[in-house]
């Protein structure tokens, strides 16, 4: 149901990003249902909005999914409040900030794009994620980054600030999961990476063997992986200033990285 | 260590005939066939003959005959062949059997067993070479109420309708993706759907780019637990988004594409690198309930702007009725009912032939079902796993169905024979493979002509049955049980399909 949405349309200010003035439109989410906001969010994408904020909102779901374009549009969201679930699923190229927790299946096979959680995430975080970048700031849930897959440059990133629960990587097959445990909680979870066959998880601290599934190898840190976290490091302490970390300090601790043992884990499961 | 199976097949050659071409050789991705230059004759290897008759058909001199091997175990009803033979296997290995295409068991046929009404002297029967038949429909929810507004003599629809797929003939191409079948073969399904106003399902491997322009259109994309080559552009350039859950020929079971299979093509379709296993897990891992699904498939209306009918694939099982309801109370357009005989390109054969219900038994259950609840308009039903023929296809839609979908059918219209191999992507008629020499026997005009004419032959005879019934339209046919009488069948099973037996 399209409604006329001049009522909700406040140009608020112009605001300075790279030497260049650019607009940005205000959306008060308070009495909007999930589909009325995404029809929103749509209509400014295909009028060439590049940055949109909306406020106040509660649980509606799927906040940048319907933003598929031909032309490729790209536009900056800024949520202010706690999105519902499938917050950026299928997002295409977009940047989705929230200014608060997030709920379950953030960025939901992500084709590309940034989203940034400033708090948490619930269950299934970038479940079958393809591209693009996810920043959480603090931890969370069951069944991250399950099924994560690469294609050459598309290469899906993954950085949580705090630590991840059971089923962390499950079948994961390409892309990078790094887990900072800033606050040194340790990892509990289990059944880290089972039926993993691609992709890097990066662990700050240290994990069991006991913890992990069997396709997984439990490896110390080299030269290029440093590099890596360097890279998706100077990112997250970017994209969260108020936490004022110390880039060289956090890199300096120890790192443990799981790898798949196999390409095809389950080759030698058949008979003739 | 030695093998203790003898050979399932055995390849007779006539020598009189034999002009040592060598073309059987050529012909055998599986070795069968090798030419000895000393004596200058073609030995054949029974071993490795899997009984898919390509020497035997390309044969220029018909010299081939490939035929069961006569050798046997002493006849034991218990123990037959195969239950021997697949112990002796698995001892050898330590492995799972795998297998292709669809329960080739002797559950029985329900099909067989129901026979079609036709018109005697009342309501005379309709020719259709001289009069109009509607074999078109329409796939997708229909509203509760239609409200109409009438403006002097125009009459608009004010009611909102959702989007449907209108199929020109209740016959659509079954899931089967690219990697699974040759590029070749997809892109024959796709010509022909294009060509014949179905469509064909692009399974859970992706749809290649250079074929979304033109036969987006014609195309149901799969979601699948693997999500394989899934982006906004896949989505929105297909007709219908299908999120598959079940497949008859393995329910409740994941599948691994093997990595031989995964060339770079296949792999950027997929989106994966070559050579990986393409996994996918046995259940979504973000839908574990009812209410996990309408949040898929409310993600997908909304990445497709609301535009395309969303359809659930289960397959029949025991209590799948209940659960479809919930489905379609999830919100889904079109439910797709896979049943026991549904193929498939690999699947764990103890799988394949134990597990799910015949799919006539599920169409009627879940017809009912629907109707029962109120909510048979809110969706439309493709039953899948076991069309064989145009009658198959028209008491699918008496016993409730809006269409059909194929699989095997299409794949014997392209040269498959059954063999169930297709897990090896040896394929010697090009269609399970993606070995490049195999791929390119399969010429994509020839195949999709054969699959043109497969599917035109069968409506026509859709057209003569549903004349013959003395109705003018596939419409007034759907869950109309009273043109079906059962012949040979239990009370349970007439129960359960809704018809009586013949003469009654």
């Amino acid at each position: 149901m399209i409604q006329d949405n001049e009522v909700c349309l406040v140009p608020i200010s112009a605001i300075a990003r790279g030497g260049l003035f650019v607009g940005s439109v205000e959306i008060d989410a308070e009495e909007l249902q999930t589909r009325e906001l995404n029809d929103r969010l749509r209509k400014l994408m295909l009028a060439g909005e590049r940055k949109v904020i909306i406020r106040n909102v509660c649980g509606q779901r799927y906040i940048g999914t319907r933003l598929y374009s031909p032309e490729r549009h790209q536009m900056e969201i800024e949520v202010y409040g706690i999105p519902g679930n499938d917050l950026a699923a299928f997002l295409f190229g977009h940047k989705v900030i929230v200014h608060g927790n997030a709920q379950d299946g953030v960025g939901n096979t992500m084709d590309d794009g940034e989203i940034v959680v400033e708090g948490r995430a619930g269950d299934v975080l970038g479940f079958s994620m393809r591209g693009g970048t996810i920043y959480v700031r603090d931890g969370c849930g069951y069944r991250t980054a399950l099924h994560m897959k690469e294609y050459e440059d598309k290469k899906p990133v993954l950085v949580i600030g705090g630590t991840a629960q059971d089923f962390l990587g499950e079948y994961m097959a390409g892309g990078v999961v790094i887990l900072l445990d800033l606050k040194d909680q340790g990892h509990k979870a289990s059944f880290i990476g089972t039926g993993m066959h691609g992709g890097t998880i990066y662990l700050r601290g240290s994990v069991k063997s006991s913890q992990v599934g069997d396709q997984v190898a439990i490896s110390p840190v080299d030269e290029s992986d440093r590099e890596v976290l360097d890279h998706y490091l100077s990112g997250f302490i970017e994209r969260f200033p108020m936490l004022g970390l110390e880039k060289d300090e956090i890199l300096n601790s120890s790192f443990v990285k799981l790898i798949p043992r196999s390409k095809r884990p389950y080759s030698n499961l058949y008979t003739y | 260590m030695k093998s203790f199976v003898f050979p399932e097949f055995q390849i007779i050659r006539d020598e009189a005939k034999c002009g040592q071409c060598r073309g059987c050789e050529r012909q055998c991705a599986f070795g069968a066939h090798t030419y000895d230059p000393v004596s200058d004759r073609l030995i054949s290897d029974n071993y490795k003959c899997v009984g898919c008759q390509r020497c035997a058909v390309f044969c220029p001199r018909d010299a081939i005959v490939v035929q069961p091997n006569p050798s046997f175990y002493r006849s034991n009803a218990s123990w037959s062949r195969e239950k021997l033979e697949d112990v002796k296997r698995q001892a050898e290995t330590g492995g799972v059997i795998l297998t292709g295409c669809g329960n080739d068991k002797s559950f029985r046929i329900y099909w067989d067993h129901i026979v079609l009404n036709a018109s005697q002297v009342t309501n005379p029967s309709i020719d259709p070479l001289r009069e109009p038949m509607e074999l078109r429909t329409f796939l997708g929810a229909k509203p509760d109420l239609m409200e109409f507004k009438v403006n002097d003599e125009e009459v608009d629809i004010a009611t909102s309708v959702s989007p449907n797929l209108m199929v020109q003939t209740p016959i659509v191409f079954s899931a089967m993706s690219y990697g699974a079948i040759s590029y070749n073969a997809f892109l024959s399904l796709a010509t022909a759907a294009s060509k014949l106003g179905t469509y064909f399902n692009t399974g859970e491997g992706g749809l290649p780019r250079e074929m979304r322009e033109k036969f987006g259109k014609h195309a149901i994309v799969q979601v699948a637990s693997g999500r394989f080559g899934i982006d906004a552009e896949y989505l929105n350039c297909a007709a219908a988004v299908e999120i598959k859950v079940g497949q008859g020929a393995k329910p409740g079971i994941g599948g691994h594409l093997p990595g031989e299979k995964v060339s770079a093509s296949v792999s950027a379709t997929r989106m994966i690198p070559v050579g990986t296993d393409a996994i996918s897990p046995a259940p979504h891992h973000d839908i574990y309930s009812i209410e996990d699904l309408s949040m898929l498939i409310h993600a997908i209306k909304e990445a497709t702007n609301y535009e395309k009918p969303v359809s659930v694939k289960i397959a029949a099982v025991h209590n799948f009725a209940a659960i479809a309801a919930g489905i379609v109370h999830a919100g889904a357009d079109i439910i797709a009912i896979d049943g026991l005989r549904g193929g498939t390109g690999a699947a764990p054969k103890v799988i394949r032939d134990n597990v799910g219900i015949p799919i006539e038994l599920a169409i009627s259950s879940l017809d009912r079902r629907l109707r029962q609840d109120g909510i048979r308009n809110r969706c439309s039903i493709i039953a899948a796993g076991g069309i064989r023929c145009s009658a198959d296809v028209i008491k699918a839609i008496a016993l409730g169905a809006d269409a059909t979908y194929i699989g095997s059918a299409a794949l014997i219209a392209m040269g498959c024979n059954l063999c169930q191999k297709c897990y090896t992507g040896k394929c010697n008629w090009g269609i399970c493979t993606q070995d490049p020499r195999l791929s390119g026997r399969l010429n994509v005009d020839i195949a999709s002509q054969r699959l043109t004419n497969l599917i035109s032959a069968w409506s026509h005879e859709i057209r003569e049955m549903l004349g013959g019934m003395g109705i003018n339209a596939l419409e007034s046919l759907r869950g109309n049980r009273d043109h079906l009488r059962g012949v040979g069948l239990h009370e349970w099973e007439l129960d359960v399909l809704g018809i009586k037996g013949a003469g009654e």
